[in-house]
């Protein structure tokens, strides 16, 4: 009789079964995307050349860069709606400071601070005054592109010929890069912020953070500091956004990118993040950000018109949301 | 040896008008567990949260190991080998039972985090545990609430705390896994550990506790060693008056007329198989473990989750078991009062009036509109006649007591004229003197001529209050018996075995 009653747990299959659901789910769905598109294509070659796939990854930099920084926050339970209007302020900084004479590296790095510091003011709205992040961040959306439009004297921002021009474009001159050199910066910080957040005290306190806020607290993690952190981080990436944002474009434009932080937010929870908290990972963050420039290259590339991809778009954000709820459902009883 | 490690003495907390702690002195010694019992809003949390340094005191002298104690955050608490266990469990469901145990711990060098110490560290904590299904690489989501709950105290063991304080810890575990967490605190104990425990339940008090404090209303008002005091006595103390009758004495009648008859009613695999009568102006109880389908039947009869096959007879009509809906049962003159009071039973935001009427709106609006001034004065009635202790009717119900609250939920029902009860645990978790007032308001009910339906797993609750027991078990109900056909034993025995008591004892029924 006493076997009947030791601790029962749920068995291990379906736990591991979903753990690598949830690791393929974003990979199969980029997959699925890449091959409808080169099937409907009348061309398949080109859609799948080398060529087409450095425009895809040129034009996924600025969401990359700010996925990084969203998936922390959202992992964490945040969320930034401020993203897009950072993107617009810090590019017109950088475009500024260039413009003023300041050496290229100067002006990169304040494009990247500015943004680090709009975070921080986020994150002390957040923690300091209590409120929630949805409104903190959204006050910031509005602030920033206003800050933006004021500085910028409400006109886009003309810039000298430097190598930041250079960050975001399709053909990178040494020719031996292959892919744009912001290309290979979000690379390299996607591995490194997916190592923080897997390899580092800091990065499990996130997850802890986002799925447990109150047992973070109770464990005596200082939560108020380490959501400062958290947004702070994060506005580093969006800074860093605003910069390639800057370089694409050639100059700096206070009305760009507006929406964009949604293109951002619909990455991570693509790639499997979960706007309640301590799910999430840079690497599905990263498919996430893919699949939607696959999708929007693809729609070009059929010459559909632009509201088909947000309609398409639209659809995919839901889907991959109500994949996971079904998911959800099936180990959280 | 017998070495106090946790001393308070005259402890206050006001929240503004509110005074939720008035004096509260309290020695816990080494190598014991204390006690601490009192009705719901006699202090017992707000303690808790001081001890933890969730919430500073106004006033009074706290001492740990003898030096002052007045901690400013969870984490002053933790350095001082002082755990809280909440009542809910505070884990992080997506992290894996290492990260949990050593969370806030974490072993790192530079930030870096060493993951075969940690899973050195968890398994040794989890080691003494005999729990080998507990491993730490395991997501603590996956884990069941018992597991969880071993995690948890693992976690208070690896912050090397002396003081481990428990609120209520077997309010979310079945009969089975009390007896294992009770086995963990006679261990924790001979360790030299010393344990605060609250619960509401003086059985268990008295199977794992060494001395007591009751607190009533805000003040210790009482305090000694457990062998040398009643349960009655403790109760005079907890509700400051004595109550001689908890259950109202009823006039048990010949069975009237049957107002539901439930056929084969399935819903797997929680419910496999459940018949019943159940007569005007009858309680009938339902006893059975947690998770043995008792709330999965009462659902399905109200439509909330949909049944595989069944019929019902309501009023000698017959309707569908499947393909019902908690509206059409609501016509049908069904009220349900969920186990989930907060999750499902309450819109807590809302106010006692729109709690108490919104399941018959009719009764206060015309053409959609609401007549506000009806619908105060109806609910004043209802708050008048259950003595529900509210300021006024627009109070949100988040505001009360969990016993006051339970009260709007028993208000809503007999507001919508129900006159078939499913009560799911309708005194879980409030207070002596609510549960008084509660069953009196079921037992008038009854003699109203309603129906009543109770499930419970409080066992001298559905013998005080019912005339008939049916013993729920692995989703299959035994026969309605009569309650003096049962024990505690009998009730238990087919609870945990699927066992009707012997033919001989049954043969009675139909005497």
């Amino acid at each position: 009789m006493s076997a009947e009653f030791k601790v029962e747990t749920t068995s291990a299959r379906p736990a591991l079964l979903n753990v690598w659901l949830a690791r393929l789910g974003p990979f199969i769905g980029l997959m699925l995307v890449i091959a409808v598109f080169a099937l409907m294509t009348e061309s398949p070659a080109r859609y799948l050349s080398p060529f087409n796939l450095r425009i895809v990854l040129a034009q996924t930099v600025i969401v990359a860069l700010g996925a990084i920084g969203m998936t922390m926050i959202i992992v964490s339970g945040g969320i930034d709606l401020s993203v897009g209007s950072v993107i617009a302020l810090t590019s017109v900084v950088t475009a500024l400071m260039l413009r003023a004479g300041y050496p290229p590296t100067i002006a990169v790095l304040a494009g990247v601070l500015v943004g680090g510091l709009v975070g921080l003011v986020n994150g002390l709205v957040i923690t300091g005054l209590r409120v929630v992040p949805f409104i903190a961040t959204l006050g910031m959306l509005g602030i920033a592109r206003g800050g933006a439009k004021w500085i910028a004297g409400q006109q886009t921002v003309n810039v000298p010929q430097t190598w930041v021009n250079e960050l975001a474009v399709t053909f990178p001159t040494p020719s031996w890069l292959l892919l744009a050199p912001g290309v290979w910066i979000a690379l390299l910080l996607s591995i490194l912020t997916a190592v923080i957040l897997r390899n580092t005290v800091f990065g499990r306190r996130v997850f802890a953070l986002g799925s447990n806020e109150a047992a973070a607290r109770a464990c005596g993690i200082h939560v108020p500091r380490l959501k400062l952190w958290i947004y702070s981080l994060a506005g580093l990436y969006f800074g860093l956004a605003g910069v390639m944002q800057m370089s694409r474009l050639r100059q700096g434009d206070p009305t760009v990118a507006i929406g964009t932080e949604l293109d951002i937010i619909a990455a991570v929870v693509i790639g499997g993040g979960s706007l309640s908290g301590g799910e999430g990972s840079i690497l599905g963050s990263m498919i996430g950000a893919l699949i939607m420039a696959f999708l929007r290259n693809g729609c070009q590339q059929m010459g559909w018109p632009n509201y088909i991809q947000e309609i398409i778009i639209g659809g995919i954000i839901v889907i991959a949301v109500a994949i996971d709820r079904f998911r959800h459902s099936r180990t959280f009883t | 040896m017998t070495m106090t490690v946790l001393a308070l003495s005259d402890v206050a907390k006001r929240f503004g008008p509110t005074i939720a702690l008035d004096g509260v002195n309290l020695e816990l010694r080494r190598g014991e567990v204390h006690a601490l019992i009192g009705e719901n809003g006699a202090g017992k949390s707000t303690l808790m949260n001081i001890l933890a340094g969730s919430i500073r005191p106004d006033r009074g002298e706290m001492t740990v190991d003898g030096q002052g104690y007045s901690p400013t955050s969870p984490l002053d608490a933790r350095e001082r080998g002082i755990a809280l266990i909440h009542q809910e469990l505070s884990l992080a469901p997506h992290l894996t039972v290492a990260e949990n145990i050593l969370m806030g711990l974490e072993p790192a060098s530079w930030g870096w985090l060493n993951r075969e110490a940690a899973r050195r560290k968890s398994l040794e904590v989890l080691a003494s545990f005999h729990h080998p299904e507990i491993r730490p690489d395991r997501r603590v989501a996956d884990l069941s609430i018992a597991a969880q709950q071993v995690v948890e105290i693992c976690r208070a063991i690896a912050a090397q705390a002396n003081i481990i304080l428990m609120d209520e810890p077997t309010s979310s575990l079945q009969r089975d896994d009390v007896a294992h967490l009770f086995a963990l605190i006679r261990r924790l104990r001979s360790d030299g550990m010393s344990v605060v425990y609250i619960s509401h339940f003086l059985e268990e008090v008295r199977e794992i506790a060494d001395s007591y404090t009751v607190l009533r209303d805000g003040q210790s008002v009482s305090t000694g060693s457990l062998s040398a005091v009643t349960n009655q006595e403790l109760i005079v103390q907890m509700v400051g008056r004595p109550v001689e009758n908890l259950f109202p004495s009823r006039q048990r009648l010949a069975p009237d007329q049957v107002l539901l008859e439930v056929r084969d009613l399935s819903v797997p695999p929680q419910l496999r198989h459940a018949s019943f009568d159940l007569h005007a102006g009858e309680i009938l109880g339902v006893a059975g473990l947690m998770g043995s389908g008792r709330t999965e039947m009462v659902r399905a009869i109200f439509g909330l989750d949909p049944a595989q096959s069944g019929a019902f007879r309501l009023r000698s009509k017959a309707i569908a078991a499947r393909g019902g809906s908690p509206t059409l049962r609501l016509l049908q003159g069904l009220g349900y009062l969920s186990e989930d009071r907060k999750g499902e039973g309450l819109a807590p935001a809302l106010s006692i009036a729109d709690n108490t009427t919104m399941t018959r709106f009719a009764s206060c609006s015309r053409w959609g509109w609401l007549d506000r001034t009806a619908q105060r004065t109806q609910t004043e009635g209802w708050i008048k006649q259950l003595g529900i202790k509210a300021r006024n009717p627009i109070q949100p119900a988040r505001t009360l007591s969990g016993g006051n609250q339970q009260k709007v939920v028993l208000a809503r029902l007999l507001h919508q004229k129900a006159d078939v009860l499913l009560l799911d645990e309708p005194t879980r978790g409030i207070d002596i003197g609510s549960k008084a007032q509660i069953y009196e308001v079921i037992a008038d009910c009854a003699r109203e001529k309603k129906a009543v339906l109770m499930v419970s797993s409080y066992l001298p609750e559905l013998f005080g209050m019912c005339d008939r027991i049916a013993v729920m078990s692995r989703g299959r109900l035994t026969s309605a018996r009569s309650v003096d056909d049962w024990t505690p034993e009998t009730v238990m025995l087919a609870a945990i075995g699927g066992k009707e008591p012997e033919a001989g004892v049954a043969a009675n029924e139909t005497l």
